[in-house]
């Protein structure tokens, strides 16, 4: 009922402006329409020339707004130059933007209609045609340039010393998996799976599983200042690792193996400090639609120096060991299962 | 090239062409239609487009609604709103969206305004309405399979809008719909029936596509006026015409991808799945590939951002020209630069997967062919700004919103330049950077250049003027809001902030968000309203609107205004008028007036342009 009455009200509303102007149109026919005509015009003129203004000091505005509110500076040297080559990319675009849209806005009200001045007839201009072909050209080549620079630079394959570590998404929380003694991840398989005991489908005939760890609270621990290489899956739909303070993302594909490899320089502890914010934790936010709990699929990484890694790693039991030596016992694997459950309002559960 | 024969020879149409011979011989005698061949199964391309139009306004004011709700639930994630509750039931239980039906209704606004309005509701529209009229042609070179065009949409519509109500929702997997998400029933309740309903219909959308464009493209090849030529086209038939071309070759891609994702879905196939353990079990699907659908997706999915830009590019250079009284700058360069937007739209499709994990050096490629669209859109841009340059520019709601649509595409288009560069798109894919660009280029710029295209033809289509203080005001809160409104969504998005979200707030990085999203949320229902007073004004001014007294009020040189204010079927009485000109000669015609239609010998020793 109340719909309905909203619906009746909107419309009345509406007939009454469209009588007023049609009211407002016919008055002008009876005041001699040229005359109102030209008003009008004028009026329009100025309009679109306040806008402008407005949106000039709106733009001022917003920017003072934000830019407290940013990132905080990027956490690896890759991350450092692509803020760098926003920045380039925003004086570049900034100038054609401010330069257009208030020629654009000042031509409006400069040339709006007026009695005394007929149109320039002026169809075209090679010259300036072959300008403006070129100029964007040029300008867009060297943004290619310093793009493709950077891009082989974050594509580049891990250096040999890199840690190697797995991330795995599955709906909706994210698995780290790290090679544990021996250097190596062992084999898997999809077909192996179980929730209860093997959530990656580790295969135990490989004996490179046997030291594979599973990080327990699901954060991605890693060295600062040493280059690190995630291998990235999916079990299930496709997600994304979106790492914004490295200025990264990668898709994780069922059935796909990709890699994304970067070298944290700032630990989790500094940058508390840099942030103001004692709550600051890096975040891995899944960028790739994957349904109904993907806004909550939030993963941390934790930035640490060496001998705060080590212990950290010293701390984790083998997954093997966790899920064989007390096989009867499922429940360390169902606190691995899903650790991240509780940051989220009541969402995942199925 | 006289059309006269051509028409004749097609059993379908000899009655338009009849019809224009009986006015020459007994004027309006000739027997009445019956309603349900005059207004429904109607073969007459201004009808049609007619049908195109309001169905599209339909479909914009439901995907709209859409964006309403969904911007409530993210702007004010601890509040209720009864009244979602009482529109959209269960999915809404106490006044709150369900995670699901957010992304349905996320999903069903991207679709229903990417395809429905945008592709369907604006070149359908305008394709139609304009190329016979200003090409000066009787009808389509096929007007039956125009009608059928039209047809296979509102098939596609019913079938859309019947997944909103089925038990498990619409599509919830993205307008883009990638699986293995949406191949699956076990990943999410929106991959059930409704996923199934999405394809079947996107499937008849494509046919409906596709009978479209391959009409216009051949009355535009071959049914032009004696004298048209190809140079002497108006921009917009060019625009459209590039427009069709575009979708004639890549959407039986497309289609081919959706036909795939049918097989993967129902009859056990692994086209694009592999490796998967869902639902607590393993799928037997081993080998396909996910990303092989976002290629066949992307082929024609870029393509598509420019079917929705051309036709407005195209009228925007047609009113601009024609309300600041001066020819189109460049009327070649502008010609030669939807060539090569064109060309480059199909050659750039995997900038929307550089994080796919694809091979660096193939994004490399991707890179330059994509910067490279920015040249041709820049010539665009300088043009348009010197058509006004020197100009007697009259502020009527067509100009306004022209105006409105270079701005939105000067802005639109420069953020493009930061996507397309991999190693910027890095870190700004699928964040909120992206949902602000493409709603401010293809979004609400294609939208004001359909408006200006509304405004300035529909005295052409009814008759009347649609009402200009409504039009003022829908004017200025649309363009003040869609900056208010997508401006602020850069910020967010170069802090990383995603897209596709439903609540931020456990989020570290992200939750200081929420006073812009709310107040993003309030600008967006302020605009969803003014849309409205658009449709009431649309809707009046059929019945109510001020009536249109001379047969070329804007004065244009092009043709569609030699025609009576109410063109009947065959749209000439009798012969079709012949060019001699160009569509832009706004000069002293030596009579007083500014302008010399299309069908005015050059005079002795005037040079053609």
């Amino acid at each position: 009922m109340s719909v309905f009455i909203i619906i009746t009200l909107i419309i009345l509303v509406f007939i009454i402006i469209y009588q007023i102007g049609k009211a407002s149109e016919h008055s002008a026919v009876l005041r001699g329409g040229e005359k109102v005509k030209a008003q009008t015009n004028n009026i329009m003129a100025v309009l679109l020339l306040v806008v402008f203004a407005l949106g000039m000091w709106g733009i001022w505005f917003c920017h003072s707004i934000f830019v407290d509110r940013m990132l905080p500076v990027a956490a690896c040297r890759t991350g450092v130059n692509y803020d760098n080559m926003f920045y380039y990319t925003i004086v570049v675009t900034g100038i054609v933007f401010f330069a257009t849209q208030a020629v654009l806005f000042w031509f409006c009200y400069k040339y709006r209609a007026s009695e005394n001045r007929p149109s320039f007839f002026f169809a075209h201009s090679n010259k300036l045609e072959l300008i403006w072909t070129t100029i964007p050209a040029i300008a867009m080549a060297i943004l290619v340039a310093i793009g493709l620079r950077n891009w082989y630079d974050v594509t580049a394959p891990a250096p040999a010393d890199a840690t190697i570590v797995e991330v795995v998404g599955k709906q909706f929380n994210w698995i780290v998996r790290y090679p544990g003694k021996d250097n190596e991840l062992g084999k898997r398989d999809f077909r192996s799976i179980n929730d209860a005991t093997n959530i990656l489908g580790m295969d135990w005939t490989d004996p490179h599983n046997m030291d594979d760890i599973i990080s327990q609270s699901g954060e991605l621990h890693v060295v600062v200042n040493k280059p690190v290489k995630l291998l990235i899956c999916s079990r299930d739909v496709i997600h994304d690792v979106g790492l914004p303070h490295f200025r990264m993302k990668m898709d994780a594909v069922p059935g796909i193996t990709t890699t994304l490899c970067f070298t944290p320089t700032i630990t989790t502890d500094s940058m508390k400090l840099i942030t103001k914010n004692p709550d600051f934790v890096y975040e891995i936010a899944c960028d790739q639609l994957c349904g109904k709990g993907h806004y909550a699929m939030r993963g941390t990484v934790v930035v640490q120096s060496q001998a705060d890694y080590d212990k950290w790693l010293a701390s984790q039991q083998s997954y093997y060991a966790m899920n064989h030596s007390a096989p009867a016992d499922a429940k360390p694997a169902a606190t691995t299962e899903a650790p991240k459950a509780d940051t989220v309002k009541a969402v995942t559960k199925n | 090239m006289s059309n006269e024969h051509i028409i004749i020879q097609g059993s379908n149409v000899s009655h338009a062409a009849e019809s224009a011979g009986h006015h020459d011989d007994h004027g309006h005698d000739h027997h009445e239609q019956h309603f349900i061949w005059k207004y429904i199964f109607c073969q007459d391309h201004k009808v049609i487009g007619k049908q195109f139009l309001i169905t599209g306004i339909i479909w914009a004011m439901i995907g709209a609604l859409m964006s309403v709700f969904f911007r409530l639930q993210l702007g004010f994630p601890d509040s209720t709103f009864p009244i979602m509750e009482k529109v959209l039931g269960e999915w809404a239980k106490g006044g709150k969206l369900s995670p699901e039906f957010y992304y349905a209704l996320v999903t069903m606004h991207g679709t229903i305004l990417v395809f429905f309005v945008l592709t369907a509701g604006l070149s359908g529209t305008f394709a139609n309405i304009l190329i016979p009229l200003q090409i000066g042609a009787r009808d389509m070179a096929s007007p039956f399979m125009n009608m059928l065009s039209y047809w296979f949409f509102f098939l596609a519509s019913i079938l859309m809008f019947v997944s909103l109500f089925v038990e498990t929702g619409p599509a919830s997997g993205g307008w883009t719909t990638y699986p293995p998400l949406s191949a699956l029933k076990e990943a999410s309740l929106g991959s059930g029936v409704g996923m199934d309903l999405w394809l079947l219909s996107m499937a008849t959308f494509v046919v409906s596509s596709l009978l479209g464009g391959l009409n216009y493209i051949s009355t535009v090849l071959n049914m032009r006026t004696k004298g048209m030529t190809m140079t002497r086209l108006p921009l917009t038939i060019w625009a459209l015409f590039f427009t069709a071309v575009l979708g004639v070759l890549s959407f039986p891609v497309l289609f081919s991808g959706f036909v795939l994702l049918i097989f993967d879905r129902n009859f056990g196939t692994s086209f694009y799945l592999s490796e998967i353990f869902i639902g607590g079990k393993a799928l037997p699907h081993i080998g396909g590939s996910a990303i092989l659908y976002q290629h066949l997706f992307w082929f024609l999915g870029h393509p598509e951002v420019y079917i929705i830009m051309l036709p407005g590019m195209g009228m925007a250079s047609e009113v601009l020209s024609n309300h600041s009284r001066k020819p189109i700058f460049g009327y070649f360069a502008m010609i030669i630069s939807l060539v090569g937007i064109t060309l480059l739209a199909f050659l750039v499709w995997a900038h929307h997967m550089f994080v796919t994990g694809m091979s660096p050096f193939l994004g490399s490629i991707f890179v330059l062919l994509t910067l490279l669209i920015a040249v041709p859109s820049a010539v665009k841009v300088f043009n348009w700004i010197t058509t006004i340059w020197r100009g007697n520019i009259r502020f009527n709601p067509p100009m306004l919103f022209a105006l409105g649509f270079v701005s939105l595409f000067i802005s639109g288009g420069l953020t493009g330049i930061f996507l397309g560069n991999s190693a910027l798109d890095i870190h700004l894919h699928d964040t909120y950077f992206v949902v602000a660009h493409f709603h401010i280029v293809m979004g609400v710029s294609a939208f004001f250049g359909m408006f200006a295209g509304i405004y300035h033809w529909f005295p052409k289509m009814y008759g009347r003027f649609l009402n200009n203080t409504l039009a003022y005001i829908h004017f200025f809160i649309t363009f003040i809001g869609a900056y208010l409104i997508f401006w602020p969504m850069h910020y967010e998005g170069i802090a990383g902030m995603p897209r596709r979200y439903y609540d931020y707030s456990a989020w570290e990085s992200f939750k200081h968000f929420q006073g812009v999203n709310a107040f993003i949320s309030i600008v967006a229902t302020v605009v969803f309203f003014a849309q409205l007073l658009f449709v009431f004004n649309f809707f009046m001014s059929i019945f109510r609107g001020r009536k249109v007294t001379e047969k070329n009020p804007w004065g244009s040189p092009t043709l569609e205004w030699t025609t009576e204010i109410n063109p009947g079927h065959g749209n000439w009485v009798g012969e079709i008028p012949t060019v001699y000109r160009w569509a832009y000669d706004y000069k002293d015609d030596g009579h007083g007036n500014d302008f010399i239609p299309q069908t005015r010998p050059l005079a002795p020793g005037e040079e053609e342009h």
